[in-house]
């Protein structure tokens, strides 16, 4: 078999951005839309910091790993971290309730006019 | 490719106010296929990268004299973006489609409207395995052939969908996937699939 793009390392400085933790909250899907309920503060944590400067507008999970340069793990909990503080909101996929949930033919319908105005 | 890390914030194009909903399409498929030419070619930004890290206890590791260690590996992944009205925001993923980057699907991909299968006839067992994990994970999928200006074989589309064994009811179509309407027309036939399958579901009782 083939490998794809994978290295391996020792991520040292993830384990400092979460303090250790390695266990993210599973409610933010990637493209779970987060939204800042305030100004970053003097004396929060920088990543927290830039998430919060980063949602002023809608932005997905995935978006805010791909700005911060961090793992889709680590963001997860430091959106947790926002979230358990009432700093963010997050808008979460209709589509991705759960592995088994099949999207409906309407939000679908939706989907396929959206792509036809292209 | 890579895990380079993405640009700075200041190059960013942020979302409407308004959007609420994201979804989330994947494409699959061997190195050097073009995922990341179809994402390009239909994403209103350029294509950002980024990664999921995995801690496991030895898994497809081997380790000398049976030594199970607990190994970190990183998978990257790339995407872009569509805006599809106010509401309605389409991320649309390029993934590799080989080893370990399967044990992070549920983790990553749960709640996947779909999924494209970008194929290279030039290499064409590279889409097997996508083709059977997809099918493990019960994602529904279409195949798209992207036509390589020095693929001097040409197979016909039939000729395809013998060699992948790939059922009669999945999509099968060329692109270009340099092309935004080729790119655009690969989501649409899976969307409109993705759509026939939900109405055959919502009325079967």
């Amino acid at each position: 078999m083939t490998r794809g793009p994978v290295d391996t390392g020792a991520p040292d400085r993830l384990y400092l951005v979460t303090n250790g933790r390695s266990r993210a909250d599973d409610s933010f899907d990637l493209v779970t839309l987060v939204v800042s309920e305030c100004e970053p503060a003097s004396g929060m944590q920088s990543e927290h910091a830039r998430i919060l400067d980063l949602c002023r507008r809608p932005t997905a999970v995935v978006e805010i790993a791909a700005e911060l340069g961090l793992p889709i793990t680590v963001v997860r909990i430091l959106l947790g971290d926002l979230l358990a503080t009432g700093r963010i909101t997050a808008r979460h996929p209709r589509a991705a309730e759960s592995v088994a949930s099949l999207p409906d033919s309407v939000l679908l319908q939706e989907v396929l006019h959206g792509l036809r105005n292209l | 490719m890579g895990s380079a890390t993405s640009e700075l914030p200041s190059h960013r194009t942020p979302l409407s106010d308004t959007a609420e909903t994201g979804l989330k399409i994947v494409v699959v498929g061997g190195f050097g296929v073009g995922k990341t030419t179809l994402v390009r070619s239909v994403s209103e930004i350029r294509p950002l990268n980024t990664e999921e890290v995995m801690t496991q206890a030895g898994v497809g590791v081997d380790e000398p004299g049976g030594v199970t260690t607990k190994t970190t590996t990183t998978v990257a992944f790339d995407f872009g973006r569509i805006s599809l009205d106010e509401r309605m925001v389409l991320y649309l993923f390029g993934a590799p489609g080989q080893g370990r980057f399967w044990f992070l699907w549920d983790r990553l991909f749960s709640g996947t409207l779909g999924a494209v299968v970008l194929v290279d006839t030039r290499r064409m067992d590279d889409s097997w395995y996508a083709i059977d994990r997809l099918e493990h994970h019960r994602t529904p999928f279409v195949v798209a052939v992207n036509r390589f200006e020095d693929d001097t074989s040409r197979h016909s589309l039939d000729e395809i969908r013998q060699a992948l064994a790939l059922p009669g009811h999945v999509p099968l179509i060329d692109c270009d996937a340099r092309l935004r309407r080729s790119g655009k027309n690969v989501l649409i036939t899976l969307v409109d699939h993705l759509r026939a399958l939900a109405m055959a579901r919502e009325t079967t009782p």
